[in-house]
């Protein structure tokens, strides 16, 4: 079967609006992504090295700050909730397919090694300016938080800044 | 009064409410196709514009719905979570962000569902993430210096700008509907297309686009809830319509006598005025009353609330606010604190020759005092209720 057309944009952006709104009014705060990957890493570093879990700074200052489990977080459910949602969008428009995305002029593994390389910078960038493109940057807008702002143009400046040089990741080069 | 947490809604089942918006979330951004990294990317080499017109299309929705809800006194604003500002580690994380988004093709959010529909450089991602968040957490104390530093607080960005918030919301509502038309232009030059939007289309985009623009300036010239009950309370206070329940300087004085615990005394001066009170009075200067911390001391059944202050208008207008806030029965002192006090600490004796009626409130008065002046005693160190606190929700992505 065919994949089904994507949503209209700004058809699309209106529904996340709206989720985000809901989650605004029913919890006080946005959305996110990579706190609940962080509550997820943390809750492997505290059954995996509980001594080491102990004895770091700052993992006991989390712990102090948000006692129990780090699995028992809104962001991590929020997440598990991400992954449902978008398999059910994924099973109507039927998108669901294990296979590689890449750009025409690379190899599966060329696409495998960025990948993770990107994935170690945006979840590094994400604890150091607090929150990625969801929690600081879409959640920030609806709350016109200035720090959110200034991620999201930080986020997308130098995205576009470094374009130019990844350009063989993603565009026809020509070669092949 | 929104938001639902943790008033209505406890922390626990909180966690169920993450899953179900979860589930939105998800849902809408693969709807919206970012499950496709080559269709994210597209967006820094002007193939494809989506990630723009959907970013942009759900934080203005999102700002104009708070906004709105505000303005109408459904949302407490105060009470929302703005992430704080520290600006070296939002610029250099932002970029670093970026740099990421450009070689991964993904962001957090985007990489869990396009794993969630099977793609492998998806999962590859995430695991990158794990690694890049893990390295951050077990190194912090090589970033800390640059993470805490620039601290500016929980700023927004009207607040940066000293404009209005709606000021700030309709630039930023014109800039998105901008770079929707720009974008559009630019997608067909660089694709080598044409798009022929139909008429009837372009209308409804033009409608729709016009929506946010449109309540922003509804929720700029209209006054807010808090404005509308204070233009209420001044319209009444001035022409006299109020039915307010009066009690003199002796019946209080009886009444706290005999039976405090029936009421609650609020006096309404300011904190340092209020340093010589009426016993068992509680301080809510007047510009605090409509605050959202004590309607539900006016709604409460158990206790008449009894409103005294200065000689001004405040007590009158403090009591009809607390009317329209919701007390059944509030009462006006209709004297001054001050006046109370003279009338009640000093009373003025009677000549040997007066009427029994003079003598008899002088006696009341003599004993009140010794009363009035042991309860203030034992309740020195117990001036002030708990205030219930409006605290900021908790939140952010870190």
């Amino acid at each position: 079967m065919k994949p089904k057309a994507y949503m209209n944009p700004y058809l699309a952006g209106l529904f996340l609006g709206f989720v985000l709104l809901a989650t605004i009014y029913i919890t006080g705060r946005g959305l996110g992504a990579s706190g609940g990957v962080k509550n997820a890493v943390m809750y492997g570093v505290e059954q995996t090295a509980p001594e080491h879990w102990e004895n770091t700074e700052y993992y006991q200052d989390y712990e102090e700050s948000n006692p129990g489990s780090p699995l028992n977080s809104f962001l991590f459910y929020e997440i598990i909730g991400v992954i449902i949602g978008a398999f059910i969008s994924g099973v109507i428009s039927n998108r669901i397919d294990l296979k590689f995305e890449k750009g025409p002029s690379i190899t599966s593994k060329t696409r495998f090694f960025f990948a993770i390389m990107g994935g170690i910078l945006f979840g590094f960038g994400s604890q150091l300016g607090r929150g990625c493109t969801s929690g600081s940057a879409l959640s920030g807008m609806a709350i016109m938080s200035f720090g959110g702002i200034i991620t999201m143009f930080a986020i997308f400046g130098g995205a576009y800044m470094l374009a130019y040089f990844f350009r063989g990741l993603w565009l026809n080069m020509g070669g092949k | 009064m929104a938001p639902l947490v943790p008033e209505f809604i406890s922390p626990e089942f909180n966690l169920v409410i993450a899953l179900i918006v979860g589930i939105g979330f998800g849902y809408a951004l693969e709807q919206a196709g970012f499950s496709s990294s080559r269709k994210l990317v597209g967006l820094f080499y002007g193939y494809d514009f989506t990630v723009l017109k959907v970013f942009f299309t759900a934080g203005i929705t999102a700002m104009t719905g708070v906004l709105v809800l505000g303005h109408l006194g459904l949302l407490n604003l105060q009470m929302l979570y703005i992430n704080p500002t520290f600006l070296y580690s939002a610029i250099i994380g932002g970029l670093i962000m970026g740099a990421g988004f450009i070689m991964g093709g993904f962001c957090p959010g985007t990489s869990l569902c396009a794993a969630a529909v099977g793609r492998l450089d998806a999962m590859a991602f995430i695991g990158g993430s794990v690694v890049g968040i893990l390295f951050f957490m077990e190194a912090f104390p090589l970033f800390e210096p640059i993470f805490v530093a620039e601290y500016m607080g929980a700023l927004t960005f009207y607040e940066f700008l000293n404009i209005s918030p709606e000021l700030f919301g309709v630039i930023l509502t014109v800039v998105a509907l901008g770079a929707f038309y720009t974008t559009s232009k630019l997608e067909d030059h660089i694709n080598n297309k044409k798009t022929e939007v139909p008429k009837d289309r372009k209308w409804a985009y033009t409608g729709i686009g016009v929506v946010p623009l449109l309540l922003i300036g509804l929720v700029w010239l209209t006054p807010s809830k808090k404005e509308y009950v204070r233009n209420l309370v001044n319209e009444r206070a001035e022409s006299g319509d109020f039915q307010l329940e009066t009690m003199d300087i002796d019946e209080l004085a009886f009444e706290l006598v005999n039976h405090a615990h029936k009421y609650n005394l609020i006096d309404v001066r300011d904190t340092s005025a209020f340093r010589e009170s009426i016993p068992t009075a509680i301080n809510i200067p007047f510009n605090e009353i409509d605050s959202e911390a004590w309607t539900d001391l006016y709604k409460q059944p158990y206790k008449k609330n009894i409103f005294v202050g200065g000689s001004d208008e405040a007590v009158i207008k403090a009591g009809i606010m607390a009317k329209i806030l919701g007390d059944e029965d509030p009462v006006i002192l209709d004297a001054s604190v001050p006046e109370f006090r003279n009338t009640i600490y000093s009373p003025e004796q009677p000549a040997a020759d007066a009427p029994k009626h003079d003598k008899d409130v002088y006696r009341f008065r003599n004993s009140a005092r010794m009363d009035l002046i042991r309860m203030e005693e034992r309740l020195k160190n117990l001036r002030q209720p708990v205030k219930k606190e409006i605290k900021r929700v908790e939140g952010g992505c870190t």
